[in-house]
């Protein structure tokens, strides 16, 4: 009965029925939310009137002021010029730069032999792919901690002495410090050379694309990868020997208790580097792996029927498929690498958490600060990492019709 | 017609052709290894250093591991010889820190007594074929951390001696850091998918804020955040447990990642399982809880199980904060003088690595297990 003259009702009537306001979604939803709010904010005014509190009765100094301060401690590997009259705003930098450096680096290698892997996982040799399997699953399994431990306190600091050292090919020279290399010398008109290679660089970009463009056009092949290397070695050749510029490369040599000159490579940093290599090298690999058997196997006998070589059908139709899929969790493992080289810290080479989050923190006692600081910049390397590689994704995206 | 017939005779061979070399065998041992390992001069030269690293690995780790190792002794000392290998000893002597950490060894019945529970608990929960996960999954999940804590805690009504958590230790701290994490942020991290999800963007973007901030961020940092901040947002006097802060930490932290894996699980779901349950009538809350999430849980079965096996991993940073988990309690074993000799951290590290990766493992292979007897091959 009564949901029949509902009905007749709103036949009839023009003005819509009017539910009531308590079932009404859209009040709901603001009431909701106004409540969520409401508790936001609360939390939020609890945790400062807390905070002030006690840091007003712990007498914590609060505010950035302490960055103009001198920091009076040392740094045992720096980039840039660093003393104990430094401020924290450069140690700040330091720590930012060590991270940035073994980041960069570990990524690369990372890659390079996270595609090794992966690859050998899937050869149609059964040993390789057996031994490939071996490395990743037993080097994915122990945490990366431990193996950063493992390089660093079980081999790398029962290295030879100084005295005893090992000396390898080009003058370089391995010890329980670590690595010392000779080091170039450039004199100072070489940045002529710098700008030529800079030049024949992106000469060789145009250049390449020419010859992409001729290809479309014409169905011939500019032979672009050899006219690039002339141009590079011809630009470098001829700058390097007009100027006169000079390069020459300082030995290390023993003198004393230890080497002087070269390159001196610290035991944290090569352990570090080697154990955030191995580990995200072995997630990279079941990456790959998983990327280039989700290319349907029609494709590169479609290919193959088009008659194309074999290097062309990987390098034309297999790969730019695979990398469709491989690209995004690429991303999330190059982030891992850099969030996970704060481990650092424990092997004590001096990134981001180790100078800023650990002695800046326990030199200033303004711990609020001193973490908020180190989580903005790990959240901005992350956000920058994503957008770029979100627009890497866009571009090489399936186009579709 | 017969001169074409003449001349195409000729065509015709008069002796039996000489006999052809047997055909490449294919099958067998060496038909085998020459299909799969020298099948070409590349293959062959690849296979053969794949045996040399082998070859290589395999007498190294045999050699320093029974060989050359050392097997009895009660100090460093017995370890400070030339070309020595692992140094069992240093593991022997030192097992029940290792496990228990500074637990009072009259009370290792208690702690083996939580394992015991668990592990029987694990096993029906995680077995497919046994019913009843409702029970089984609310035992696990509640009860039996509440059980835990007041078996290995102690103290108050129990009648058992109280262990403050400043004695726990070794891969029993490892444990209960994991199960913690992994138990507490499963309810945050299913709010938080659900809020991410929601049409409502206020609640929308307070979880995505949320999320990102923690999975942007290195856990060593939520950490430190958890350990020095922590206690400066609660009210002046409120005494805050060293253990308990990193849980706090670990478990908002991995929250974040489930709420994302979660969410993978709803996005899995097709519209019109949503669209159905609205048809029935259902509120919010009836869809999510009867038709949604069930389905939901239930593809992110192995997602969760990976998680788990990062989190596990991860425990290891608490030895950084101060507390003695399995890799603290062998770090802080060599850093003693009674134990110290070259090769004793190599040994310490072996055996935590070999503890480590057979969780994860068996971890990893369950999931793989999972994911297998989970796909009806719906997909595609």
């Amino acid at each position: 009965m009564a949901s029949e003259n509902d009905l007749k009702s709103s036949r009839i009537s023009d003005a819509p029925a009017k539910a009531s306001l308590v079932n009404d979604p859209k009040v709901r939803a603001i009431f909701y939310q106004f409540l969520l709010l409401v508790g936001v904010v609360w939390f939020f005014v609890y945790i400062f009137g807390n905070l002030n509190a006690n840091r007003a009765s712990q007498n914590i100094r609060t505010g950035f002021d302490f960055f103009s301060n001198t920091s009076s401690f040392e740094i045992g590997f720096t980039l840039i010029p660093y003393d104990r009259a430094s401020t924290f705003a450069d140690v700040l930098l330091v720590g930012l730069l060590n991270t940035l450096l073994v980041s960069v680096i570990g990524i690369v290698l990372a890659t390079i032999l996270g595609f090794a892997l992966g690859i050998a996982r899937l050869s149609s040799n059964w040993i390789l792919a057996r031994l490939a399997t071996i490395v990743v699953e037993t080097l994915r399994n122990i945490p990366l901690l431990l193996q950063m431990f493992f390089w660093y306190f079980g081999v790398l600091k029962l290295m030879p002495n100084v005295k005893q050292s090992l000396e390898l090919p080009l003058f370089i020279v391995f010890n329980n410090r670590g690595i010392v290399t000779p080091e170039p010398l450039f004199s100072d008109n070489f940045g002529i050379v710098w700008t030529a290679l800079l030049v024949a660089i992106i000469a060789s970009y145009f250049v390449t694309r020419w010859a992409k463009a001729r290809q479309d056009a014409t169905g011939i092949r500019p032979p672009a990868a050899r006219i690039n290397t002339a141009l590079v070695i011809g630009f470098v050749a001829i700058a390097w020997l007009a100027s006169g510029a000079s390069l020459d490369w300082s030995i290390p040599v023993l003198q004393g208790f230890n080497y002087k000159n070269g390159i001196h490579i610290p035991p944290e940093f090569l352990a570090l580097l080697w154990a955030l290599t191995l580990y995200t090298a072995v997630f990279i690999a079941e990456i790959v792996r998983a990327g280039i058997l989700a290319v349907p196997k029609g494709q590169s006998e479609a290919a193959q029927s088009l008659g194309l070589k074999e290097g062309d059908r990987l390098k034309q139709v297999v790969i730019p498929q695979a990398l469709r899929v491989i690209v995004p969790p690429l991303t999330s493992q190059y982030l891992n690498l850099t969030k996970n080289s704060s481990l650092a810290v424990a092997i004590g080479y001096p990134e981001l958490v180790s100078v800023f989050m650990g002695t800046s923190l326990n030199q200033t006692g303004q711990a609020v600060e001193v973490v908020l600081v180190t989580m903005l910049i790990y959240l901005a390397l992350s956000l920058i990492t994503s957008a770029f590689m979100n627009w890497y994704n866009a571009r090489i995206a399936l186009t579709e019709r | 017609m017969a001169d074409t017939t003449k001349n195409s005779a000729l065509y015709v061979r008069s002796e039996m052709a000489p006999d052809m070399p047997p055909p490449v065998r294919t099958q067998g041992v060496v038909g085998w290894l020459r299909a799969n390992m020298f099948s070409s001069v590349g293959n062959s030269i690849l296979s053969l250093l794949s045996i040399y690293v082998i070859y290589l690995a395999a007498t190294g780790i045999y050699n320093f591991t029974i060989v050359n190792a050392i097997w009895q002794g009660d100090g460093g000392a017995v370890c400070r010889v030339e070309n020595v290998g692992a140094c069992w000893p240093y593991v022997g002597n030192r097992l029940t820190f290792f496990i228990y950490g500074f637990y009072p060894d009259t009370e290792y019945w208690r702690p083996n007594l939580a394992f015991a529970i668990g592990g029987i608990l694990l096993f029906l929960l995680a077995t497919p074929q046994i019913p009843g996960k409702i029970i089984w999954g609310v035992l696990f999940l509640v009860v039996y951390p509440v059980i835990t804590f007041f078996l290995v805690h102690g103290g108050g009504f129990t009648g058992l001696e109280a262990v403050p958590t400043e004695k726990w230790g070794g891969l029993m701290l490892t444990l209960v850091v994991a199960v913690t994490g992994i138990v507490a942020s499963f309810p945050i991290g299913v709010v938080l998918a659900l809020g991410r999800r929601s049409k409502m963007p206020l609640v929308r973007s307070v979880c995505v804020v949320f999320i990102e901030l923690w999975r942007g961020v290195p856990l060593i940092t939520v950490l430190f955040m958890a350990s020095v901040m922590l206690p400066l947002f609660l009210p002046e006097g409120t005494n805050f447990d060293k253990l308990v802060r990193a849980l706090v930490g670990v478990t908002l932290f991995t929250a974040a990642y489930t709420a994302e894996v979660v969410r993978g699980g709803l996005q899995a779901i097709p519209k019109g399982q949503f669209e159905a349950a609205d048809a029935l009538g259902l509120n919010y809350f009836q869809a999510t809880m009867l038709i949604t999430l069930p389905q939901a849980l239930k593809i992110v079965i192995p997602g969760i199980v990976n998680n788990s096996i990062s989190l596990f991993k991860d425990t290891t940073l608490v030895s950084i904060v101060g507390l003695v988990d399995l890799l603290g309690a062998v770090r802080a074993g060599t850093a003693t003088g009674t134990w110290s000799a070259p090769t004793i951290p190599v040994t310490g590290y072996l055996f935590a690595a070999t503890i480590f990766w057979v969780f994860s493992f068996a971890m990893s292979r369950y999931s793989q297990y999972m994911e297998r007897r989970l796909d009806t091959g719906h997909k595609s």
